[in-house]
């Protein structure tokens, strides 16, 4: 009901701006009314909680932009469609959103999976998309329209290779991952190239399938392999639970994650089981940077809860098209595909964001330690000067066939 | 060798579970020929009644006060749906062809998914953990072998269930009336035994039992949503056929079968080509094969007594 009643007065208070606008601006010719935005993302199915922080980032972003005068002149206005977090529907409101609400663009999915099945819809209909966080590399493969903001699995999978070699000093890993999932399978391939690559060794490869409820066979197969750190990544609904029956059998080895694991319901799910595990992630509410803090501060007064990644991905998102439509001084599709993709150290709150020639974000990562409920600030672990050209050569193989396991 | 036993721990682990779901269905195949499709769902209201009970009294662990009351409480509240499913979408349909009861009853399992995913959502919710295992370090047996208080817990409720139900089965008024009914349903309401009742009786009993198990798996897997009972559901009703579906023994020795297979698969899967993914499809297969090569089930045979 609440809900209901804040969107009836944000729609009203842009019904009412739209209204000032057109009486004041009646002979500006680039165009009149709100400038239109879609947003998609699971906001009732089993990752709402990474749809919901993302609504709120680009929600809180869109009304900052509005209230500093909008852009040109014109307020942005967002249409929110919910894909329950199934690729299938995640198409199909996507379709809705372009045909029917005429966006300008899309802010969407966070999972790689949805993402995928909607990005063909925006760029046949050439229609700029902006992922907020889905790091599968296939997602902007996808065409010259489909842009991101964030870093993507192989260098994610590199950074928990990394921390783990040079940080944990480990020598012998365990991978756990989603069989159905892009989103695992792209960093556990690139986590296993990147770890042997440091000389270490993959003692156990095991899979699960997303829904699954135990997973004590493949962690006794685990823990018989004797591993120093088992890396999981996953998605938070089930990872909390493989925390928790980890302990419960004895194995002592750390869990090692990406940002697919930033969900509140974690901790719920998983308690003290999952203290001493670290993730890669975008970025840090502890960072004292002053940026960081305002957004964070501002974020808890308007939702009563600290932003994850995924929220302030979103909030970056918004603020990157923002730019660019600013930029672009217009929202003709081309042009402004053509300005998202100039996006030159834009500062935002997860990092200085770079669109480099394959659309996606160049930004360094965090390594959070997970501690009595909270992620507490471990390291940072920059792109290195080659890690850009190499990742692009290495994309297409993972991107080409999200079905099939692809070492290399 | 401790790698072996660790994993047919976790195998009668989840097994106990099925085999706790898989009484409800045999029950009341045998006396009504009706797979009770909405069974698992019942599973999954068990836990969620669970899950609503800690939160309305506030119960947090560890404590094996909280988780008692949490547990029975649970099984109530499925007892009274169980009972309520079969008044009011099973007793009016009975006097049709099975085919229509056998409808009925996957539409009520759809009914109650449904109305759980639009009142609650679909998210994953968590359990709260009153054994403490998130926090204490398991207890070892030989080598790396080691058993959880959650794995204890669920086997020793599961057999205490087991036997509970044997006894009321075999040794009590009701017990005989139950197997009467299921023998004989028209022969049984000549005899004055009042049949309705009995069927109820019958629904309360199995529902309960899988609230049990719905509760009992949440200690170990706090990860409860309303699709939950989907799954889980079809691999006890598996477990029930293979043991023999109508057969109260059968139907345990089903559970503690399918559960250890599947972990086998898991465990040692990889080493003959077969990945960890293809656990589910080992049940089916198994349902297959049985229904082939020795359609009555393990212990089943064509005339026995049911229940």
């Amino acid at each position: 009901m609440k809900r209901t009643l804040l969107a009836l007065l944000v729609i009203t208070t842009l019904c009412v701006s739209f209204a000032c606008e057109r009486r004041g601006g009646g002979t500006n010719g680039a165009g009149a009314g709100p400038i239109v935005v879609g947003y998609y993302g699971d906001l009732s199915g089993r990752t709402s909680s990474f749809g919901q922080s993302t609504k709120n980032g680009v929600e809180m972003a869109a009304d900052e932009i509005n209230k500093a005068g909008g852009i040109d002149g014109r307020t942005i206005q967002i249409i929110t469609e919910d894909d329950q977090g199934e690729p299938n529907k995640a198409a199909t409101v996507v379709t809705k959103l372009i045909n029917q609400d005429k966006v300008v663009a899309l802010l969407g999915e966070v999972a790689s999976s949805n993402s995928l099945a909607a990005a063909p819809k925006a760029q046949a209909a050439k229609v700029p998309m902006i992922s907020p966080s889905s790091t599968n590399p296939a997602v902007t493969q996808v065409g010259d329209y489909i842009f991101r903001v964030c870093f993507i699995d192989p260098f994610q999978g590199e950074v928990m290779a990394k921390f783990s070699a040079n940080n944990l000093k480990a020598k012998r890993a365990a991978i756990l991952y989603d069989f159905n999932s892009d989103y695992s399978r792209g960093l556990y391939q690139f986590f296993k190239r990147s770890f042997t690559g440091f000389g270490g060794q993959i003692v156990s490869e095991q899979s699960y399938t997303q829904g699954d409820r135990d997973f004590s066979g493949q962690l006794t197969a685990i823990r018989s392999a004797n591993p120093e750190v088992i890396y999981v990544p996953g998605y938070y609904g089930e990872v909390g639970v493989i925390a928790n029956q980890t302990k419960q059998l004895g194995i002592k080895a750390p869990l090692l994650g990406g940002d697919g694991w930033d969900a509140p319901q974690l901790w719920q799910l998983g308690g003290a089981s999952l203290n001493g595990d670290y993730i890669s992630n975008h970025y840090s509410v502890d960072d004292p940077s002053p940026a960081i803090k305002k957004f964070v501060a501002d974020y808890k007064g308007r939702y009563n809860i600290p932003p994850d990644a995924l929220a302030a991905l979103g909030y970056d998102s918004m603020k990157v098209l923002g730019d660019a439509i600013k930029r672009a001084g217009t929202t003709e599709n081309s042009k402004l595909r053509d300005a998202i993709g100039q996006t030159k150290n834009f500062p935002g709150v997860t990092g200085q964001i770079s669109i480099d020639q394959d659309r996606n974000a160049v930004k360094p990562a965090v390594v959070l330690k997970l501690q009595d409920g909270k992620f507490v600030y471990e390291t940072t672990i920059a792109p290195e000067g080659a890690a850009a050209p190499a990742t692009s050569s290495t994309a297409p193989a993972s991107g080409a066939a999200p079905g099939s396991v692809v070492p290399q | 060798m401790d790698t072996f036993v660790q994993q047919l721990i976790n195998g009668l682990n989840i097994g106990a579970i099925y085999a706790l779901i898989a009484l409800g269905y045999t029950m009341v195949y045998g006396i009504l020929r009706l797979i009770n499709f909405a069974h698992g769902d019942v599973y999954m209201v068990g836990a969620f009644a669970g899950f609503y009970i800690a939160l309305t009294f506030a119960l947090t662990g560890p404590s094996f006060l909280s988780l008692a009351v949490v547990l029975l409480g649970a099984m109530l509240i499925a007892a009274i749906v169980g009972m309520v499913i079969e008044r009011f979408a099973y007793r009016p349909v009975r006097k049709y062809s099975r085919m229509t009861t056998l409808i009925m009853a996957i539409g009520v399992s759809l009914l109650i998914e449904n109305l759980f995913v639009a009142r609650i959502g679909a998210a994953p919710r968590a359990f709260p953990d009153f054994l403490g295992s998130q926090s204490q370090p398991p207890i070892h047996l030989f080598g790396n072998a080691a058993i959880s208080k959650a794995q204890i817990v669920i086997f020793l409720v599961s057999v205490a269930l087991m036997l509970l139900l044997q006894w009321i089965v075999y040794k009590t008024k009701v017990g005989t009336a139950m197997r009467a009914v299921s023998f004989n349903l028209n022969s049984a309401k000549l005899m004055g035994i009042n049949t309705d009742a009995i069927i109820s009786l019958t629904f309360a009993i199995g529902s309960a039992l899988a609230a049990a198990g719905g509760v009992l798996t949440a200690q170990y897997n706090p990860n409860i949503d309303p699709l939950m009972g989907i799954l889980t559901g079809l691999k006890a009703f598996v477990a029930a056929v293979l043991g023999g579906i109508g057969n109260i023994p059968g139907a345990v020795l089903g559970g503690l079968l399918i559960g250890a297979a599947e972990t086998f698969v898991v465990g040692y899967g990889q080493h003959i080509g077969i990945a960890s993914t293809y656990r589910d499809a080992v049940a089916f297969a198994i349902l297959i094969l049985v229904l082939l090569l020795r359609p009555s089930g393990l212990l089943g045979s064509t005339v026995q007594e049911k229940v």
